[in-house]
């Protein structure tokens, strides 16, 4: 196989480097994790000419070489490290035509790495209405590199892009800048005392201890220490190596870029002044939420019935062609069923996520953090908390990992430990299923359905108890912290359909296999344990003929007597049954006691346990919600899932921490055990309280 | 002197001088130094944060960062 060219695409955030990515690569990426981390490594192969190849790694969005979070310090990592797999032939800057001053802060740091690169300027298409004009070759001189002007909206540009790829032999190794005039005396030094290294590259690595921690030292020899100079000293030096590359930026760009700034004509200014208004700006965002949690509601409906169906005449066709055996039983009554109940829901999730791609891709959720800053404030919050509260909505893992760029500590740690609360895709089909089992069809005002309504007002208290929360956390904790805020408010674009439906598939894939895996073992292991049992489980018949001694029971009566004896008497019947007194002050029996013992692993397993236990020995075809709608209180008649035991099990899920995935990525952003811990303490209590005190009340 | 936090909405200054011991490098990354334009574009809800276009950048930061950029007003 020829060698591929390994190529890094670097720039800052809100360039459109994913869409160059998307282009390049087309669906021919994948997404995984930095080993050890959870930072997000995106790669994919682009297809060059005569069949060459190119392994293009997306790396996170950065500002400077001067990383402040895990996912910039990935970045440096890579770039100084020559030994690594990863190491690139050539560096790809992607920079916005808008922002070119800017992103050159990056570019000029990258090219004093020494390592070939080309600058390649994104949004060129809209040069034009901007009424900016570039002199590319001058630029190219100037800056030792080669340009290409790109539109990722219209695929222009990536022809030349990938041919300059190709030659990356060809181009100029020439820095841009010397650091070394901003303290010559203190450079000096360093240079005899590590002859031979690149002065550049052990100024970064200096530095960046200062910034950030230890850094991966492979690529540099010997000991380093930055003990040659005070923090205070090496920081000041920062701030002038900053200000000279400006300098050198200003003046690169006065000779080669002009913009015409009365033709600059701002449609973003007069969508910033509604969007961001007093009255109009919170109308508008209380719209969009709504909107957004009715069309999960209402338009996933259609193809939800549809999976649901077909699941279940899956498990008929099953149970009819295949010859009957444990292996049938296991697969008609176990997997499908449990199956079916994470497929269901790929609708919805799969909506949501294509909501907040939406919000992000826009640029309109920066207006929404500028917006609710002085708000969230007052809780303890960020106006960042905003992301992680709304795509917290979806999972709550990405989520917490989004908080990253929350500059204070105590904010940051803050929102992690309240995001759980929000509203997660997980407990989406829990509340689902039950909202539709109790609460009527019916129309408010003629256009809000009420289950509608209800869902959303479950989306709203997961946020007000995630403030509620944050608000009480911020008087308690004692966490020292530097206030310090600052966001990007990019230009508002309009979507690209590739983007947002690559996230989303990607999104929803993950979360479906990581779920389907899960819920896959789990329903394996339920059914059984349901159709197993100690002692009285094998002799149901005899008890059961026993038991109606003298009555006549028709044969289909008595088969459901011994079923139903025999769910009761099997292994998980016994477990369900010692757990039963702690569940009924809460109004449920053994079976959703089970429910919910399995779904703290992963909430969303809840539906397919229940399918999964309802299924065991029935031989209906019959879809989910029947199955729950049809389960009778044995003592009372009445069904299962009333109005108290129904809303009661709502607000448990509202409220508990059941989702190990979450705990785990608590822990590695916190670095400690104490925070997923009181959360999973915490959560969980407040969760059985509640739902105690919802079903005494309500029955 | 003259601070960004002083400034009206939609006034212009000139950067002058930044408190360098209090102010993060990354705000100087995004061009927050002595000698670029600045124009508040908009004030949140509540007067804070402020929203403002600095050498060409648009981005918002809270009061009390902003009260340590000394700015020229035009």
């Amino acid at each position: 196989m020829a060698q591929q060219i390994q190529v890094a695409l670097l720039g800052n955030p809100n360039t459109g480097k994913t869409s160059v990515f998307n282009r390049l690569t087309g669906l021919n990426q994948k997404v995984g994790n930095y080993p050890g981390i959870t930072v997000e490594k995106k790669e994919g192969i682009c297809q060059l000419s005569r069949g060459k190849k190119a392994h293009i790694l997306d790396l996170p969005g950065t500002y400077s070489l001067n990383a402040s979070s895990i996912d910039e310090n990935q970045v440096i990592e890579l770039l100084l490290n020559k030994n690594d797999k990863d190491y690139p032939d050539v560096a790809v800057v992607v920079c916005e035509v808008e922002n070119i001053k800017r992103n050159l802060l990056l570019f000029t740091q990258i090219k004093d790495l020494k390592i070939p690169a080309i600058l390649a300027i994104n949004m060129a298409d809209r040069m034009t209405r901007k009424a900016i004009s570039i002199d590319v070759p001058a630029l190219e001189k100037a800056l030792h590199t080669k340009i290409v002007l790109l539109s990722a909206r219209n695929n222009e540009g990536f022809d030349t892009l990938k041919t300059q790829i190709e030659q990356y032999k060809n181009l100029p190794m020439t820095p841009c800048l010397d650091t070394t005039v901003i303290a010559p005396d203190y450079f000096k030094r360093l240079a005899r005392t590590y002859p031979g290294q690149d002065l550049y590259k052990l100024w970064l690595v200096i530095t960046q201890d200062v910034n950030f921690g230890k850094l991966d030292r492979t690529g540099v020899s010997g000991p380093i220490s930055f003990q040659t100079e005070s923090v205070g000293t090496l920081k000041k030096l920062q701030q002038k190596e900053t200000i000279k590359r400006y300098q050198f930026i200003n003046d690169t760009l006065k000779a080669t870029l002009t913009v015409d700034k009365a033709r600059a004509t701002d449609f973003r200014s007069r969508l910033d002044r509604v969007l961001t208004h007093g009255v109009w700006g919170y109308v508008i965002f209380f719209a969009i939420l709504t909107l957004i949690f009715q069309a999960i509601f209402d338009w996933s409906s259609y193809p939800m019935d549809f999976i649901d169906q077909s699941f279940a005449l899956m498990s008929e066709w099953t149970k009819a062609n295949l010859p009957p055996g444990d292996f049938t039983s296991l697969l008609a009554e176990g997997v499908l069923p449990g199956l079916g109940g994470i497929v269901i829901f790929i609708p919805q999730i799969a909506f949501l996520f294509l909501f907040i791609a939406i919000l992000e891709e826009t640029g309109y959720m920066s207006r929404v953090v500028f917006l609710m800053d002085r708000i969230m404030r007052r809780f303890g919050l960020s106006g960042k908390s905003v992301v992680p509260l709304i795509s917290g909505t979806a999972c709550a893992i990405p989520a917490i990992m989004a908080t990253r760029n929350i500059e204070n500590w105590k904010e940051r740690l803050i929102t992690i430990l309240v995001t759980p609360f929000t509203t997660c895709s997980a407990r989406l089909p829990v509340y689902l299923i039950i909202i539709s089992l109790i609460i009527p069809q019916q129309r408010v005002l003629g256009i809000f359905s009420l289950q509608g309504l209800t869902l959303t007002f479950l989306y709203f208290l997961g946020f007000a108890s995630a403030i509620l929360a944050a608000f009480l956390l911020d008087r308690f904790l004692k966490v020292p912290s530097r206030s310090f805020f600052v966001i990007e408010m990019p230009n508002y674009k309009l979507p690209m359909a590739k983007n947002v439906l690559i996230t989303m598939v990607e999104k929803t894939k993950s979360f479906v296999y990581g779920a389907g895996k899960i819920i896959f073992a789990i329903s394996i292991i339920l059914w059984v344990l349901a159709s197993y049992g100690p002692g009285d489980f094998n002799r149901a018949p005899q008890i059961i003929d026993a038991q109606y001694i003298g009555q006549s029971l028709t044969e289909q009566e008595r088969n459901t007597a011994i079923e139903a004896f025999r769910l009761e008497h099997s292994y998980i019947g016994r477990v369900g049954k010692a757990i039963e007194p702690l569940v009924s002050p809460l109004g449920y029996d053994w079976k959703i006691g089970i429910a919910i013992v399995s779904s703290f692993a992963a909430r969303e397993v809840f539906v397919g346990t229940l399918a999964t236990i309802y299924s065991v020995g029935n031989d209906d075809e019959q879809t989910i919600r029947n199955r729950m709608a049809a389960e009778v209180h044995p003592m009372l008649g009445t069904p299962r899932f009333n109005f108290a035991s129904g809303v009661s099990l709502l607000l448990f899920y509202a409220f508990a921490m059941q989702c190990m995935s979450t705990l785990a990525v608590v822990r590695k952003e916190t670095n400690s055990w104490i925070w997923p811990m009181g959360q999973l303490f915490f959560m969980t209590t407040l969760a059985y309280v509640v739902a105690f005190i919802t079903y005494q009340f309500l029955s | 002197m003259a601070t960004i936090a002083g400034m009206q909405k939609g006034q212009k200054g000139i950067i002058r001088d930044v408190d360098l011991d209090r102010i993060p490098l990354k705000l100087l990354e995004m061009g927050c130094l002595p000698g670029n334009d600045v124009t508040l574009i908009q004030v949140a809800p509540f007067n804070d944060p402020l929203y403002l276009d600095i050498n060409g950048s648009h981005l918002a930061i809270r009061k009390e960062v902003a009260a340590q950029i000394h700015i020229d007003l035009c």
